[in-house]
């Protein structure tokens, strides 16, 4: 057999070259050739984001719309429990695709345009998702915007830095957003992201994209972040990574998801999965999403969590923090032992651990409300 | 003291008499990434030749340490349980991982010398 047509060619965001440029450590992921780290390593990019602010390449996420009004993407809320009449324009929410089990297909931001409805799908499922998405809307009026990258600005000093380049994107508050000019472009701004800093994701042309980050990095506080530093800052805030700590067997109550689910379909339950949230929310869940703080061994994904011998749960995922400066992890325990503070054991290379059940995140910064 | 020698699996080991010390090779730090935590074996311990015997974490991933020679743990580096950066500031020195009293000094010529461990690294990349 010919080897070279059995490989498989990982897709390429359009700052590609210039990662590598960069000093950018090229890995697979999600069907993507994307950076893990730059040269200076995960540990002092993490801080750096912490400390001052850097800019993550998310362009392998899909940016989607439906486009129309309310008659054309009302029916979304079918599969995402949100109330999408209330949502205001340019106004942001995370919620959840839900699948017929009560389970996760994906987590995403939903923003209200004024065009119509805009989201952002994890890259592994974007496929997947625009198929479901398809079963409840009619796909003449939505898009994948594959001529658009996405570029996350992070850390305290975004807003300032930001401010410089595109004047007005200070005044937006969490989870907002708007349309903005880089030198005659136009953009995009949110202001989010994955870290838990204040911050920004910029929507713009693949054309103008280098430039853009070229730009930014001109002022020394800037440096490209890779994968590696984003998992490590998701995981100290306590967010969910999708195919890890988020499956289609999970469902959003027991990820401890549930405010990412309106109250109005939560108590009108008419959506799909909506019978097996509403029984989790009235009689409860077996397994339960939490935060766990080992003592001092690093328990990753897989990892089996015991209590007294007992094994009552897995770790999803698992890291050092460098913030923390120790480890710390994510997983699912039975529900008796979801509390905080609770004790237990990790296994790890044969060996039990101990570690506590902690409230997340584990690292706290404020956002700009 | 010998010279330096070093394994397939990227450790180093240098013989004084009939101790050895052992730690991971600076090319191991490079590939590894910040290391984050460190395992060291008990004094007293005793390893066949490639036997398991440390761990490294990276931010990454968690590694094994073999011990490229047969014998008996004599000491172990605390120093770098304390603080695992130490590895990456230092790998062929001060962040070595153990001692170990070996049973059979002649196994150390199954190892490669510092020229032939280069070319390895370069082949095999």
């Amino acid at each position: 057999m010919n080897q070279s047509a059995e490989k498989i060619t990982n897709l390429k965001t359009e700052l590609y070259n210039f990662h590598i440029a960069n000093g950018g450590k090229m890995v697979p992921f999600a069907g993507y050739d994307m950076p893990v780290q730059y040269s200076e390593g995960i540990i002092k990019e993490h801080q750096h984001v912490r400390s001052a602010v850097g800019i993550f390449d998310v362009s392998h996420m899909g940016q989607f719309s439906i486009v129309g009004n309310e008659k054309d993407y009302l029916a979304l809320e079918q599969i995402v429990p949100i109330d999408l009449k209330s949502l205001k324009v340019n106004q942001s929410k995370y919620s959840v695709l839900m699948n017929n089990k009560g389970g996760i297909d994906d987590d995403l931001i939903i923003t209200k345009s004024e065009e119509g409805i805009n989201i952002v799908l994890n890259a592994a499922c974007k496929h997947h998702d625009i198929t479901r998405i398809h079963e409840v809307i009619n796909p003449s009026k939505t898009k994948l915007h594959d001529n658009l990258s996405l570029i996350a600005i992070q850390g305290p000093k975004a807003v300032n830095i930001l401010e410089v380049l595109v004047n007005g994107v200070k005044d937006l508050k969490f989870m907002t957003g708007g349309k903005f000019k880089y030198k005659d472009n136009d953009i995009y701004v949110n202001r989010s992201g994955y870290t838990g800093e204040d911050g920004f994701e910029v929507s713009l042309e693949n054309s103008v994209v280098k430039d853009f980050c070229k730009t930014l990095l001109e002022n020394g506080d800037v440096k490209l972040i890779g994968l590696g530093a984003r998992d490590s800052l998701r995981l100290e805030a306590g967010l969910c990574l999708y195919g890890h700590d988020l499956n289609p067997d999970i469902s959003p109550i027991e990820a401890s998801l549930s405010w990412a689910l309106s109250k109005m379909k939560k108590e009108e339950g008419n959506f799909l999965g909506s019978k097996v949230v509403k029984d989790q929310i009235e009689n409860g869940v077996k397994k339960k999403r939490v935060g766990i703080k080992p003592d001092k061994i690093i328990a990753r994904e897989g990892s089996k969590i015991f209590k007294d011998d007992k094994e009552i749960g897995v770790v999803t995922s698992g890291g050092f923090g460098p913030s923390v400066n120790g480890p710390v992890a994510m997983g699912y325990v039975l529900k008796e032992f979801a509390n905080e503070g609770e004790t237990l054991e990790l296994e790890v290379r044969g060996k039990k651990h101990q570690g506590k059940v902690f409230k997340m995140p584990f690292y706290k910064k404020s956002y700009v409300k | 003291m010998s010279e330096k020698k070093y394994s397939e699996k990227h450790e180093w080991v240098e013989l004084n008499g009939d101790i050895a010390t052992v730690g991971i090779t600076k090319h191991a730090t490079e590939q590894l990434g910040d290391i984050v935590f460190t395992e060291v074996p008990e004094k007293g311990k005793s390893f066949e030749a490639g036997g398991e015997a440390a761990v490294v974490e990276s931010v990454k991933a968690a590694s094994d340490v073999y011990s490229p020679i047969a014998g008996e743990v004599t000491e172990s580096n605390d120093a770098i349980v304390g603080d695992p950066s130490l590895v990456n500031q230092d790998p062929e020195g001060n962040g070595w991982f153990f001692k170990i009293k070996v049973s059979d000094v002649n196994q150390i010529s199954n190892l490669m010398n510092k020229s032939d461990y280069d070319k390895f690294v370069t082949e095999s990349a």
